[in-house]
């Protein structure tokens, strides 16, 4: 029995230690106007993983995610300096097309937010066919199907396919919003606090399904409960709002290592719930 | 005894402030009910079929009818529309999806001026532009002119109602992927419809009423439906015209042409309060 145990923490340690990131951040600062909200952040994301961004409310969270996907950008007077790279390649290149981009990159927000004026299957499929001149119409209900199964929603709402995405509950939602991003088929899902309009049995349902998805995409979600962190994710940056309210990263490492054994003494003091 | 004595006091002023607030409300309310309780008393009673089927009849005979008027107001709100519709809609698209603040408050600024512009003055302006150099009085002078004044009525009202879309929606596309002007078309557009659709409506409300710009464009035509180049009879100005003739035929069509289209105007604008409360319903789930 212990040896199976170690053995299986033996194998997820190197499957993702030997791995190539799949997104690299280099010196990235997010500016709204000419007031920084992230300064000079550098961190590698690593391949079918979850990675968990902690920190206290301001501290610039959010405002990095954004920056990932070319969505900060969208914000009027918002501008980003530094690099992204998505598989070697520098998102916010000249040639680099945001729309592109966030096909590779999918979100999913705050509050669900599906399209009220299109029922629960036109949302699944609306990244695809929205993006494409004609789409055929049993492609669609096949691949809404594929996405709701992966999103665990598929049972749930199979009866309900042509009703508005607005008819479901808040978990159903997101859920629904999860689906929406898988349809796009993108290699990394940025999740911006998915979990703080839902309760509790809702939130475990999106826990478990963002382990499970973990194993095919790589998601990157921002978090202000610790303990989401700590229960999904296997790297977890901790950042935290410098003196001239810009948010910096302080840590950045194993979850287990940020957790019970944090080198700053920053981050000790937030885990142990010393304020925050 | 001095504290009752001021609380006494307040109440005293209360109470007389209530009663202002509450004249003023009756006497707006009054104005409107008994305008349109003497055109229904006066005009009901030369209610008929004539009225609608009949071409008109010079002063001095008896019966005839509206019924070239009223083709000629269907004509000139359908052209105005749409000429007005989807350039205002679009200019509504522009002030809430895309333009800079600054230039939005401009456009804005340009577009809350001509809502303002006197309608006879928009007349004489098409009279100059367009009746002038076309040597005639003319339906599409008419339709023209009606357009200028609906335009900012719709741009406006397109834009509000665009703006109640949320912000998290179009991010929500541009998440996906989809491209800027594809999720104005398919996910904030249709989230504005019902507002868009109210706004048209109140535009043809506000425009089939309308006496001064036609007085300089369309003229008036008692021989019906010409061509779009000719002169065109319309009901405001037929009333108008009635109204202030000395025959008791006439007058009393007059009253008649005033009741149809006040119900008129009222019927849209009953229609679009029901567009609109049924968007609320909708925003609410």
């Amino acid at each position: 029995m212990y040896t199976l145990v170690n053995n299986n923490d033996f194998t997820t340690k190197i499957s993702t230690e030997t791995e190539a990131p799949i997104l690299k951040v280099e010196e990235l600062s997010a500016y709204y106007g000419t007031f920084r909200a992230v300064k000079n952040v550098t961190m590698d994301v690593y391949p079918r993983s979850i990675t968990a961004i902690i920190g206290p409310s301001g501290c610039g969270k959010s405002t990095m995610l954004r920056c990932f996907n070319r969505m900060h950008e969208v914000v009027h007077g918002a501008h980003v300096d530094g690099k992204v790279w998505l598989d070697g390649k520098d998102i916010y290149a000249p040639s680099a097309d945001p729309v592109k981009i966030r096909c590779n990159i999918g979100m999913v927000f705050q509050k669900p937010n599906p399209f009220p004026t299109m029922s629960v299957l036109d949302n699944v499929v609306a990244g695809r066919r929205l993006t494409s001149i004609w789409s055929k119409r049993s492609e669609m209900e096949e691949l809404a199907e594929k996405c709701l199964r992966q999103a665990a929603l598929w049972d749930e709402v199979k009866d309900k396919l042509k009703q508005s995405g607005a008819s479901l509950s808040g978990g159903q939602q997101q859920r629904l919003c999860i689906a929406r991003a898988l349809a796009v088929q993108p290699e990394v899902i940025l999740m911006d606090e998915p979990c703080s309009a839902l309760d509790p049995i809702a939130t475990l349902k999106i826990e478990d399904l963002m382990r499970s998805l973990a194993e095919e995409y790589t998601i990157i979600i921002v978090t202000h409960n610790m303990q989401q962190a700590g229960r999904v994710s296997d790297r977890t940056a901790y950042m935290l709002m410098s003196d001239d309210r810009a948010g910096e990263l302080v840590e950045y490492g194993e979850t287990e290592q940020i957790f019970t054994n944090p080198k700053d003494k920053r981050t000790e003091d937030y885990i142990t719930g010393r304020f925050g | 005894m001095m504290f009752r004595f001021k609380l006494f006091l307040r109440k005293l002023v209360n109470l007389f402030m209530l009663s202002l607030c509450v004249l003023g409300a009756l006497i707006a309310i009054s104005v409107v009910c008994i305008m349109l309780g003497y055109i229904v008393v006066n005009g009901v009673a030369f209610l008929n079929l004539d009225l609608i089927t009949n071409t008109s009849v010079s002063a001095g005979e008896q019966g005839g009818g509206m019924r070239n008027e009223i083709i000629g107001t269907i004509i000139l709100v359908m052209l105005g529309s749409i000429l007005a519709v989807p350039i205002g809609i679009l200019a509504g698209v522009f002030l809430s999806e895309f333009g800079s603040p600054r230039i939005n408050s401009a456009v804005r600024f340009t577009a809350d001026i001509l809502a303002g512009v006197p309608s006879i003055v928009v007349g004489v302006f098409v009279y100059s532009i367009i009746v002038r150099p076309m040597h005639s009085f003319s339906a599409l002078a008419a339709s023209a002119a009606l357009a200028i004044v609906m335009l900012p009525v719709v741009a406006r009202t397109t834009e509000e109602s665009m703006r109640l879309v949320p912000d998290s929606l179009r991010e929500a596309a541009l998440a996906l992927g989809i491209t800027r002007w594809r999720a104005v078309v398919s996910v904030a557009i249709p989230g504005a419809l019902t507002g868009i659709a109210a706004g048209v409506m109140l535009g043809v409300a506000r425009i089939a009423g309308e006496t001064a710009p036609l007085l300089y464009t369309a003229l008036g035509n008692n021989y019906g439906f010409e061509g779009l180049t000719k002169p065109i009879g319309a009901m405001p100005m037929q009333i108008y015209r009635y109204a202030i003739s000395p025959d008791a035929n006439w007058q009393n069509q007059a009253w008649a042409g005033a009741f149809m289209l006040v119900m008129m105007v009222l019927f849209i604008s009953l229609g679009v309060r029901w567009i609109s409360s049924k968007r609320k319903t909708e925003t609410n789930n």
